[in-house]
């Protein structure tokens, strides 16, 4: 069912999911960095639902607006040769349509790219 | 079409100025925001500062409640001691003795602007936003903060809506402070995490000035 533009999508991920980031490369105003697409991290909170920014860099309204959560990494999940500690962690704001459940892309998708 | 241009000095000082000054007088010009509108807006920003962030801290040093309602509702305990932030979502981030954060914006310059005033130059710098997600410690160490081996470091990447402070340890050598006394022990930096407060003891200051930088 497609959502009105009035509708708040449901969250899909709770605190604590272990999420992984679209392997994708869409134009536009993204604000998912490149570092961590492909990568896998936990749901550290749900911050609420917010106009999705890459409608809004368009001057379109952005709606229905979409849950933003932050995500935290392991920095050596990151980056495989970080140097520094085994402990440090990159928490990152991504909105749900960029965040799939860890499992399904466990089970064979990892490092597919998936360019939109 | 002949355009008025700021000034000379304006004028001289590089593209980005000249874009600046061009579409400001763009929009002046097609009615779309009047020059008293600019002007207010740019005192605003210019009037706020780091001390807002500052206070907040000093506060949560001392009131014990106070620091838990900040830590769960940000924006929320800001408001509570007068400071307007607007529509500001906030995320207070807390150091402890196993814990360091550091705040960046590595896809721009993303920074609590309505708390800390305006960001320095080395936050919005092309070598602090990519170095600091993956090498922190280097980072900081040429900021001058050397951190424990046994502190692990939490780098928050503030991508989209939210804005983040950091709530530094209170020092050893304290106890007994006033927050007034506090406040001033609470540098810019220490709130953005590239530096940690440190007990440098200040003349306290007057009980009749306020404290500078809080009035919107």
């Amino acid at each position: 069912m497609t959502a009105t533009l009035h509708e708040t999508i449901a969250p899909r991920f709770g605190v604590g999911d272990r999420v992984t980031v679209r392997l994708a490369w869409p134009p536009g105003h993204i604000r998912t960095p490149v570092y961590c697409r492909g990568h896998t991290g936990i749901i550290e909170r749900l911050c609420g639902s917010f106009p999705n920014p890459e409608e809004l860099a368009f001057g379109r309204p952005g709606l229905p607006e979409q849950p933003l959560y932050r995500v935290r990494f392991r920095s050596l999940d990151l980056w495989p040769d970080y140097a520094e500690g085994h402990d440090d962690v990159v928490e990152i704001e991504i909105y749900q349509h960029w965040l799939q459940p860890a499992s399904s892309v466990e089970q064979g998708q990892h490092h597919q790219d998936v360019r939109a | 079409m002949n355009l008025p241009v700021a000034d000379e000095a304006v004028k001289d000082s590089g593209y980005y100025r000249r874009l600046q000054a061009a579409v400001e007088e763009l929009l002046i010009l097609k009615g779309i925001v009047g020059r008293e509108e600019i002007d207010r807006e740019v005192a605003i920003m210019e009037a706020r500062s780091y001390r807002r962030g500052a206070a907040v801290v000093a506060r949560a040093w001392v009131d014990p409640a106070y620091r838990a309602r900040l830590l769960a509702d940000g924006a929320g305990a800001v408001r509570e001691l007068g400071i307007e932030i607007g529509a500001l979502h906030l995320i207070v981030v807390e150091n402890t003795a196993q814990l360091h954060n550091v705040i960046v914006c590595t896809l721009c310059s993303c920074y609590p602007r309505a708390l800390l005033g305006m960001p320095p130059d080395w936050y919005k710098n092309i070598e602090y936003r990519s170095r600091v997600v993956r090498e922190p410690r280097a980072v900081l160490a040429e900021f001058g903060l050397a951190l424990a081996d046994d502190v692990a470091v939490r780098v928050h990447d503030s991508t989209a809506d939210m804005r983040y402070l950091v709530l530094p340890q209170r020092p050893e050598g304290t106890q007994g402070w006033s927050e007034e006394q506090l406040l001033e022990i609470v540098s810019r930096d220490a709130l953005v995490g590239v530096a940690v407060p440190v007990a440098v003891p200040a003349a306290p200051p007057s009980p009749a000035s306020p404290a500078p930088g809080l009035a919107a």
